[in-house]
């Protein structure tokens, strides 16, 4: 059968939907569908990769790898090639793709129609800065967009909405080998963090930030920096899955605090450096399969904005709120963005981005509705990615290019057939 | 060992793909073998980038016979080991062949009569060479015949019925023939069917598969607890049988 009826949801487990689900095998499966909004690996959080008006296509069986050259570090490779999939391959040749996100488990397709980031955003920019050409399925036809082009800009984060992501050209990076020598660092408090991560001469640069540190340890956390390695390591593979849903006290306040403190610990006062596989480092949470469950049932948010340079004192009070209402969850990011971003709705500006995950509860969601109104007010924004509760105003309002993206998906898919819940949600289509 | 040749049937099938691209990454080389000549291009593209010695695309359709011949031509220029692993197969909705009972002459043909008679023109070759290994993919539907598939059931027993004779046959050269049953597997064939359970995905079926050839098994099911499943519907006695809607 082509279309299967069945319920799936973003990462989150928050957002579901229910409806047809078409995943093409090859090629000219895919080109005989009639339009729909294409997902990945459905490693957004929240809604984007779902329809609950209509179908979509499950884009993770068209996944070939179609041309590599040596000379240039050009890959051509299907829509739905795994990022970890590409590093476990090309890292022991000497190659790596310029931008990974913090898991393998995300397709060539979701990092551009997302635009993501990686460790070293601060040197490298966005995923679709390093794209030199995709090919899309448009109103039925194939069609090349290249780099300059508002069809480009509006692809590149352009959440799916010009077309289904075919293929894609990415320039690879040359990479001393399949290892990362990485260094570690306790950083005491905000100060201190925020003093590292801008000091900071590494390729790759990121914060672990302890959710649950109040007073003078507010915005403590670990600091890592990484440059590429030869050396022989052990590859990454997973370690164990999270079977079923877990109850909802696993990750309760004392256990986080527990779970916090031992990690901040886990690295001595004065350092460490050490040499890590290529896949624990940029991917340390694909090691346990299914995680999500770990939130139960109703799944969790995860809160990601980023703030202008110049408004880190306003990030520091919302990291105090989600201090003091001790819902944070383990999983938290402290990062210096560089200004590089590839399309109109990319997210990346220069600045702090911080992530937070949070299970879904009243509290945690009237919390990220605060977090949200306190970016705003920033003059920052927030992630396509991660969010699935943000009112459409002022999402809007976070991203001045709309208008420009607006046109351009007006011309290349006019009745709106691939639009997805998290477009509907935001109003981004809709003339404002 | 990368003298290895792996001919490879039905290469556009999920699970031959997943199983092209393990050996790819053993560096044998592949004779990617199938209808859809667009699709095997990228096949071939990708075993290659993946570490595939060679791989080259090549027409094989069950229903003619006639170009089985250039396939086995091309395989024998090939000099070492030569292997074939066969997934082509098809099954139309049994309410389908019901309508139009026509349509069992290509049930058989897809799953027993054009894949036999390939490996019987292939045999001679892998026998004066000495070794290498058949895979045949039957079913479990094969077992037994149940109401819901049993014309495909049916080709399926004739195919395990034929391999289990070719190993018979060219075990004494040192060829191998493994039968492997598949339960149910995350591919085109079962996508948005209902009763569908305990669904393997296509790479973990790989992974059974050439651990069986490594292992030189004789029949496996993939995944393993099939064997369990498919006994106890064996032993159920014919007149329950007869009545059971499974
Ligand atoms: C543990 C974890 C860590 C993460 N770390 C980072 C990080 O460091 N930086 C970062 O930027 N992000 C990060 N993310 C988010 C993730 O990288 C993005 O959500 C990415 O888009 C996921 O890719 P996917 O293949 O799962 O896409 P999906 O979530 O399935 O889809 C995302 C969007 O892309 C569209 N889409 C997907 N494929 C296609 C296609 N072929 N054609 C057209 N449209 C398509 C969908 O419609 C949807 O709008 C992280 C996520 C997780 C779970
Ligand atoms: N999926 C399951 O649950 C399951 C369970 C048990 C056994 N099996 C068996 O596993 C094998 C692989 O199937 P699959 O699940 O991967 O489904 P599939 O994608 O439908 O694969 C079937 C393959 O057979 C090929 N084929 C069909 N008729 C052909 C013909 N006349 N000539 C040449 N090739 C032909 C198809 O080629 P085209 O690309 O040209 O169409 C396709 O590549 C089949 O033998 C199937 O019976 C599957």
């Amino acid at each position: 059968m082509i279309w299967k009826t069945t319920e799936y949801a973003g990462w989150g487990q928050a957002l579901k939907a229910t409806g047809e689900v078409a995943r093409p095998e090859r090629q000219s499966d895919l080109l005989s569908l009639p339009p729909a909004p294409a997902f990945g690996l459905r490693r957004s959080y929240g809604d984007s990769a779902l329809n609950s008006a209509g179908r979509v296509i499950d884009m993770t069986r068209l996944d070939r790898l179609i041309s590599f050259d040596p000379a240039t570090g050009l890959l051509e490779a299907e829509g739905g090639v795994r990022i970890g999939d590409l590093a476990a391959r090309f890292a022991p040749l000497g190659w790596l793709p310029a931008v990974m996100p913090g898991t393998g488990f995300a397709t060539i397709g979701g990092c551009i129609a997302q635009d993501v980031h990686g460790k070293n955003h601060h040197n490298a920019g966005s995923f679709c800065q390093h794209v030199t050409r995709m090919t899309l399925l448009q109103r039925g036809e194939l069609v090349e967009v290249t780099p300059g082009t508002p069809a480009f800009r509006a692809t590149a984060g352009g959440l799916g909405q010009t077309g289904v992501i075919v293929s894609a050209v990415v320039q690879m990076v040359p990479v001393k080998g399949a290892a990362m020598m990485v260094t570690e660092r306790r950083a005491e408090n905000w100060d201190e963090h925020l003093a590292y991560l801008d000091a900071s001469t590494a390729t790759h640069t990121v914060g672990w930030i302890d959710g649950t540190a109040r007073g003078d340890s507010l915005g403590r956390g670990i600091v890592e920096e990484a440059e590429s390695s030869s050396g022989l390591v052990k590859s990454h593979v997973p370690v164990a899955t999270v079977p079923m849903n877990a109850p909802h006290f696993a990750l309760s306040k004392p256990i986080v605090r527990a779970f916090n403190e031992v990690y901040y610990r886990r690295v001595p006062a004065r350092g460490r450096t050490s040499v890590k596989p290529v896949g624990a480092f940029f991917f340390p949470l694909d090691k346990i399969l299914e995680w999500n469950r770990l939130y139960g049932r109703r799944g969790f948010h995860q809160f990601q904005c980023v703030v202008p340079l110049s408004s880190a004192p306003a990030l520091r009070a919302m990291l105090e709120e989600i201090a003091n209402s001790g819902l944070c969850s383990p999983l938290a990011v402290l990062k210096r963005m560089g200004p590089g971003r590839g399309g109109y709705l990319s997210f990346p500006m220069e600045g702090y981005t911080l992530a937070i995950d949070f299970p879904n509860r009243d509290a945690a969601r009237a919390l990220i509705k605060r977090l949200e109104g306190r970016t705003a007010e920033a003059g920052g924004r927030l992630y396509f990615a991660k969010d699935s509760l943000a009112e459409g105003v002022a999402m809007r309002a976070m991203y001045p290019e709309l208008p420009e993206w607006r046109e351009e998906v007006r011309r290349t898919d006019p009745d709106g057939h691939l639009i997805t819940d998290l477009v509907r949600r935001l109003g981004l289509r809709s003339a404002a | 060992m990368t003298d290895r040749t792996w001919i490879i049937l039905g290469a556009s099938s999920a699970m031959a793909r997943a199983t092209a691209r393990a050996l790819a990454g053993e560096g044998v080389g592949l004779l990617l073998a199938g209808r859809d000549a667009a699709d095997l291009a990228l096949i071939a593209a990708d075993c290659k980038l993946r570490g595939a010695r060679f791989a080259e695309v090549m027409r094989f359709d069950a229903r003619n016979a006639a170009g089985f011949a250039a396939l086995i031509e091309r395989a024998s220029a090939e000099e070492g080991e030569l292997n074939a692993a066969v997934f082509v197969g098809s099954m139309p909705a049994q309410a389908d062949i019901d309508a139009d009972p026509g349509l069992i002459g290509h049930v058989v043909t897809d799953n027993f009569r054009g894949p036999a008679e390939f490996l019987h023109r292939l045999a001679p070759l892998l026998e004066a060479r000495g070794g290498g290994s058949i895979v045949g993919i039957g079913s479990v539907a094969g077992d037994r015949g149940r109401l819901g598939n049993y014309c495909y059931g049916a080709a399926k027993a004739a195919f395990h019925t034929y391999l289990s004779g070719l190993r018979n046959r060219l075990g004494r050269a040192g060829v191998h023939v493994v039968t492997v049953k598949p339960g149910f597997v995350d591919t085109a064939m079962t996508w948005g069917l209902p009763g569908m359970f305990l669904v393997a995905s296509p790479d973990a079926v790989a992974r059974a598969i050439l651990k069986a050839v490594r292992k030189r098994r004789n029949v496996i099911y993939a995944p393993f607890f099939w064997r369990w499943i498919m006994l106890i519907i064996r032993m159920v006695p014919e007149p329950i049988f007869k009545k059971l809607k499974i």
